[in-house]
């Protein structure tokens, strides 16, 4: 019953939008070749299946995948930064730098460099998800309690031992925070990776629709694109649920959701 | 690193701290001497921000001092120790750990095999029976701190350091705690450095109460306090030289006070 109180309302909203939509496409208000009706959608979405399918798994492969190496490196450089300062000297201007590149403008060269294959949409990806898990992790582990790291240190554990039994499970809900913004951004990096150069995925299906103007396959593949990024952060909040309980009942316990 | 008998258990030799960095300059401690006896229960009161944290910090090693010399159990302070039991006015424990794994947390970053039924031991004599598996949320400030209590004691530290450990309790369960305290003291012949606020609690729980100057910290007076061992908290309340020495500190508080 908890899931159906806590999903009544977005759901709601979805229907409403899916009303409009399929009233304004029925009543000609805007022509079929701008936007199909949601019928002709899902037509699309069940007549190319297989089609669909294919490029679907494509993009979750190089989203998961970028995804992945982003969160390993992210965190293994968070934990590099906040044990040495001067690697944090080091590699933070290197980062933010990364980070304010256009991850657009840089994909076609990636594509000069590497190719259509994979590694060109993965490396977007990498790139688009890994300042969030950097920046979370970073935070996390230095949200510590001092207190807590001083009584550590009297109970000579050693910097090993503090590390794991301490800081590392404090610093878990910000990453998990940041791990949700990370694998949302994987999504768009995949795509835009398949926007600048490619004969596969989900963006190379839009692109592909848009030449033909094939507007419920256009469609078709924005909303399985949606679909993916949806389920791949649900994914997450399932993990976060699992792993760190104590933390996701502190935040939805009666008395904190009434305020 | 046996102590003979008549060494003292902390010996502080006049011992100053400085805290200097760009934009401030303060004389925490001026001259500080105090000799505490092994099993002795000392407790520091002083106005605020006169350096009674500090003081403790550099009995535990924590810190190191400006000038002059900390002892503790035989040998001169120069790290973090680990021969001591430290609890901090707010409880520091790990949210993600039940109230009996908090406990634990001292076992195993210090490598001790068994402390199971130590623990449950500890449990039991502070009246956390039946919250063993509760989380830090779950339980009452008073029950926190318990928890860090037994934490503080499971090693069974020689040398048991507490800053404001009841500061954000109710009176009443302020008292309770200090009897509890009291008795925990008297079954494991621990030596006690206790800061706090509250006089009461002061001249109930120790042999001496040593009260500070306003910052820079020095030490004003220490008072002789000898109350019977076996101590009823309402009835040693009523007792004439509890209500002298009590009357005593407030007067030497209070002409700090006064500018
Ligand atoms: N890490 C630090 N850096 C700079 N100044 C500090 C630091 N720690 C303490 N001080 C200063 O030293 C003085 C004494 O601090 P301390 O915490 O020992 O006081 P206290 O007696 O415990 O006060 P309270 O009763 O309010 O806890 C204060 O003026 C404080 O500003
Ligand atoms: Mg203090």
């Amino acid at each position: 019953m908890d899931w159906l109180e806590r999903s009544w309302r977005p759901v709601l909203l979805l229907v409403a939008c899916l009303a409009v939509w399929q009233l304004v496409t029925t009543t000609g208000l805007i022509a079929p070749y701008l936007v199909p009706s949601p019928a002709a959608t899902l037509d699309v979405l069940v007549e190319k299946q297989a089609y669909i399918w294919h490029h679907t798994w494509v993009t979750t492969y190089e989203t998961v995948l970028g995804f992945l190496i982003a969160a390993v490196v992210g965190v293994l450089a968070a934990v590099a930064m906040v044990y040495s300062a001067t690697i944090e000297k080091t590699l933070y201007p290197i980062l933010l730098f990364a980070q304010v590149v256009p991850k657009i403008a840089i994909a076609p060269l990636f594509v000069v460099w590497l190719g259509f294959g994979l590694v060109p949409k993965v490396l977007v990806a990498v790139l688009i998800a890994f300042f969030p898990v950097v920046i979370s992790m970073v935070t996390g582990l230095k949200s510590v309690d001092t207190e807590m790291l001083e009584l550590a240190s009297t109970m000579g554990g050693g910097p090993l031992k503090t590390f794991v039994k301490i800081r590392f499970p404090a610093s878990l809900p910000h990453l998990f925070a940041g791990l949700k913004v990370a694998v949302t951004l994987a999504v768009t990096g995949a795509v835009v990776g398949e926007f600048v150069g490619a004969n596969e995925g989900l963006g190379f299906v839009i692109l592909q629709a848009n030449g033909n103007i094939d507007t419920p396959m256009l469609f078709a593949g924005l909303i399985v694109m949606s679909l993916v990024g949806v389920l791949l952060f649900v994914l997450l909040e399932l993990a976060e649920r699992f792993m760190l309980p104590w933390h996701v009942s502190r935040r939805t316990s009666a008395v904190t959701t009434t305020i | 690193m046996t102590v003979t008998v008549g060494t003292a258990a902390v010996e502080i030799d006049s011992v100053a701290v400085h805290f200097r960095s760009k934009k401030i300059d303060v004389t925490a401690l001026r001259e500080v001497s105090l000799d505490v006896a092994p099993g002795e229960f000392v407790s520091i009161v002083g106005p605020s921000g006169c350096g009674k944290s500090t003081l403790l910090k550099l009995v535990s090693g924590l810190l190191k001092p400006s000038s002059g010399k900390v002892r503790l159990l035989g040998d001169v302070v120069t790290g973090p120790r680990h021969d001591i039991g430290y609890v901090f006015q707010r409880a520091a424990l790990l949210e993600w750990r039940s109230a009996r794994r908090n406990i634990l947390l001292q076992a195993e970053m210090r490598g001790m095999p068994d402390a199971g039924k130590r623990a449950d031991e500890l449990i039991e004599m502070t009246g956390l029976r039946g919250f063993e598996d509760a989380l830090p949320h779950e339980l009452s400030g008073g029950m926190q701190q318990r928890v860090a209590l037994c934490r503080a004691l499971l090693h069974r530290p020689r040398v048991l350091l507490m800053d404001e450990p009841f500061g954000a309790l109710d009176a009443l369960t302020r008292e309770q705690m200090n009897v509890e305290l009291h008795r925990i003291w008297r079954e494991t012949g621990t030596t006690v450095l206790l800061v706090t606020h509250s006089i009461a609690e002061s001249v109930y729980l120790s042999n001496r109460v040593v009260v500070m100057t306003p910052r820079p910290g020095a030490v004003q007076e220490i008072i002789d306090v000898d109350l019977p061992v076996e101590r009823d908290y309402s009835e040693t309340m009523a007792l004439p030289k509890f209500s002298t020495a009590a009357a005593h500190i407030r007067e030497l508080l209070g002409a700090s006070m006064r500018p």
